[in-house]
């Protein structure tokens, strides 16, 4: 069972495009469909948009920020719930 | 764990070592408009070195940094910080999260939006790291023997190493 | 010479999984967890994707290593199977 699920997933790693291929569908400009494609306006426009020279840190705080805060409400979520069930009750005596 | 370190070896060095770490962190969320890192890298950094604290030398260490009973508050205005960021470009008529719309007199729309980044990740890093430093004083804190009688959060001056 | 360096962390990566699986002691299953954690930060800095590796090294080896560590020294040390 584990060796058919591991020989599937290498079967389908070895039809993926190679690391860094400029020719790539997800490094063109225009997908197959022929809209634009999102990563390509990402790397024109970071700069002219947000005046910031990583545009990871725009992608994750600009464009993609919704994203970045449900990532928040996770974590805040965790922080909530630890206190409610791991915290000690408090002694009323 | 939740007693202090014996050894004065693990006490030294957790104390040279977590402000370095909480200084690289401060470091990362501002400068992660230049170089990898950001609000979520820095802000786990800098729990980082509260926890390193907290571990070598009990539970009540680092507690005027950020108090156990704080913490969620604080984590509670770190998102607040941010999704708030959202609402005031909503109330100026743009998408949610939509700095550049905000009209901030004398600075340029690109420069908005980064300012808008900066104040995003500095909302998430708070919240990152009080959320992160509530989950570990949650899951150490036993009534054992020694601070039993201690209600949590509160620095009980006879633990307090000098 | 690049993929020379990440066949020995993809090596690394198979060792550290192994141990974290199979041995006993909790405690060391965490220090292997945390090890197998930094050799992907490592290979995803390799592979160019600084951020993520960044991200993966400061949570998976530095907080949820020592949330491991603190659940262990909350519970037992030892597995029973």
């Amino acid at each position: 069972m584990l060796l058919v699920f591991a020989g599937l997933l290498i079967h389908a790693t070895l039809h993926l495009p190679a690391r860094g291929d400029p020719d790539a569908p997800m490094h063109r400009e225009r997908n197959r469909a022929g809209g634009l494609v999102a990563g390509d306006y990402f790397v024109r426009n970071a700069y002219r948009d947000a005046a910031t020279p990583n545009m990871v840190t725009v992608v994750l705080a600009d464009y993609r920020s919704v994203d970045t805060l449900g990532e928040v409400i996770v974590v805040f979520t965790a922080g909530v719930s630890c206190f409610l069930i791991l915290r000690r009750r408090r002694r009323y005596d | 764990m939740t007693s202090p370190s014996q050894s004065v070896i693990i006490i030294v060095a957790g104390r040279a070592l977590a402000p370095l770490i909480q200084l690289f962190g401060i470091y990362v969320i501002i400068h992660g408009h230049y170089s990898p890192g950001g609000g979520f890298q820095g802000g786990a950094l800098l729990a980082a070195g509260v926890i390193l604290l907290r571990m070598t030398e009990g539970r009540c260490a680092a507690q005027s940094e950020i108090s156990t009973e704080a913490a969620i508050p604080v984590a509670s205005i770190g998102a607040l910080i941010f999704a708030g960021t959202g609402l005031v470009t909503l109330a100026f008529g743009g998408h949610y999260m939509d700095y550049g719309v905000v009209p901030v007199p004398g600075i340029e729309e690109p420069m908005v939006r980064y300012y808008g980044i900066l104040l995003v990740e500095f909302g998430i890093g708070l919240a990152v790291m009080t959320a992160l430093v509530a989950i570990f004083d949650d899951m150490l804190d036993d009534p054992s023997p020694e601070n039993g009688d201690v209600d949590a959060g509160k620095p009980a001056e006879d633990l307090k190493r000098p | 010479m690049n993929w020379l360096i990440e066949i020995v962390l993809y090596l690394l990566l198979l060792t550290t999984a192994f141990l974290a699986l199979s041995v006993k002691d909790l405690l060391a299953a965490a220090a292997a967890a945390t090890a197998f954690t930094l050799t992907m930060a490592l290979l995803f800095i390799s592979m160019g994707a600084i951020d993520v590796g960044f991200t993966e090294a400061v949570v998976g080896a530095g907080i949820v290593g020592v949330y491991f560590i603190a659940a262990v020294s909350q519970t037992s040390r030892r597995t029973r199977d």
